[in-house]
């Protein structure tokens, strides 16, 4: 039986736990509403950006003389995966859900005789695919010091990206973040950003896009389109992976300060027996005391 | 007559009115955009897209950067990697 100071102490600081775990999940539900206005915001862009490529697509053919951002480098050998996490842990399963996904894709990729490189947005994936995949991190996007993510920090990366597709460092890129569908459920998503995978024109019914004059000419509006349309994905991705850690964390701690609440009632309960107890014996020895006189 | 107009940008929808008429920065030169206008697309360069309220009033200018502009039957949409409004 712990003594009374000790569970006195227990309680004391589990209350303190739980004020802590409470605050955070406060602060989680106010960015989580800000996070999720940003992904809002960003819908539209995307939506259009999409719709445009889809039916520029439909007008060109694939060949070998299509950029590179589209039709590949013709080879699948060197895979990097761009693997989204958040710069702050503490949010539940998160993290560890994102790196999970990579890690299947990584060791199946492995297991069909390809190389693989991972190359790391934001700092809590790191541990892990270090220790299980050593020297293949071939950079890491530092995010500590961005409060929200803006559109220029999705393109410092896009460009990063193209500049080493160019280059030849890669042949194929998957990107893995947490898909945002509420506040209790996020999921973790892979999606191929490069090359680009064209989205198929939703209605063919629409006419009017028969008729467009194009300024220059479709291949070139094409071409300017491309990096632009990895840029916008890495972007709502971010903003989706920002929306997704705030709901993680939100469920988390909320989780923790009821688990902190139970176990402060079971400690007050410990502690009210305890202290019933030490009264009984000391009134028993007194009674007894009394009676041998 | 009014050009139903569009200002996008990868964080927010920056504009979204009816319009006189508004002249856009292509690559391969500045073009006006007014009601009724052909199904037409081009890329944008940097520059200040013009927009004119009603005919012959004050114009307000918006500064884009890379992008492109789409003009369909529903009007004219400005896709922008950025625009900052001018004071």
């Amino acid at each position: 039986m712990p003594s009374l100071k000790s569970l006195k102490i227990r309680i004391g600081s589990v209350k303190s736990t739980q004020k802590i775990t409470k605050a955070m999940k406060m602060v989680a539900a106010a960015k989580l509403r800000r996070a999720q206005e940003a992904a809002e915001a960003g819908r539209p862009y995307a939506e259009r950006l999409n719709a445009v490529m889809a039916s520029l697509a439909s007008k060109i053919t694939i060949g070998p003389q299509s950029p590179k951002l589209l039709g590949g480098t013709g080879k699948s050998d060197v895979h990097l995966l761009v693997v989204a996490t958040s710069e702050r842990g503490l949010a539940g399963a998160f993290n560890s859900n994102i790196v999970k996904l990579a890690r299947r894709t990584a060791d199946r990729l492995i297991a069909e005789g390809k190389t693989v490189k991972f190359y790391l947005i934001g700092k809590k994936g790191r541990a892990v695919i270090a220790r299980l995949y050593p020297g293949k991190i071939v950079h890491q996007v530092d995010q500590s010091h961005i409060k929200s993510v803006g559109f220029s920090d999705a393109l410092d990366v896009a460009k990063d990206l193209i500049h080493r597709f160019e280059a030849g460092e890669f042949d194929v890129a998957h990107l893995f973040y947490a898909h945002f569908r509420s506040a209790l459920l996020q999921e973790p998503t892979e999606q191929q950003i490069i090359p680009v995978s064209i989205p198929i024109a939703a209605n063919d019914t629409d006419q009017s896009l028969a008729a467009v004059e194009y300024e220059p000419d479709e291949e070139e509006i094409l071409a300017a389109l491309l990096p632009r349309n990895v840029a916008v994905q890495l972007f709502r991705a971010m903003l989706e992976n920002a929306a997704s850690e705030q709901g993680s964390r939100m469920t988390a701690m909320d989780n923790a300060t009821r688990n902190a609440g139970d176990m402060i009632k079971r400690l007050s309960i410990q502690y009210n027996r305890a202290r019933q107890a030490a009264i009984t014996t000391e009134l028993v020895e007194i009674i007894s005391g009394a009676e041998a006189l | 007559m009014a050009l139903h107009f569009e200002l996008v940008t990868p964080e927010k929808l920056m504009r979204s009115e009816e319009v006189h008429m508004v002249v856009v920065p292509g690559t391969e030169g500045d073009f006006g955009v007014m009601q009724g206008h052909a199904p037409f697309m081009s890329v944008i360069r940097s520059g200040d897209l013009v927009i004119h309220k009603t005919a012959g009033a004050a114009t307000t200018h918006i500064r884009v950067e890379g992008g492109f502009a789409e003009v369909n039957e529903k009007g004219l949409t400005v896709l922008a990697e950025r625009a900052t409004e001018a004071h």
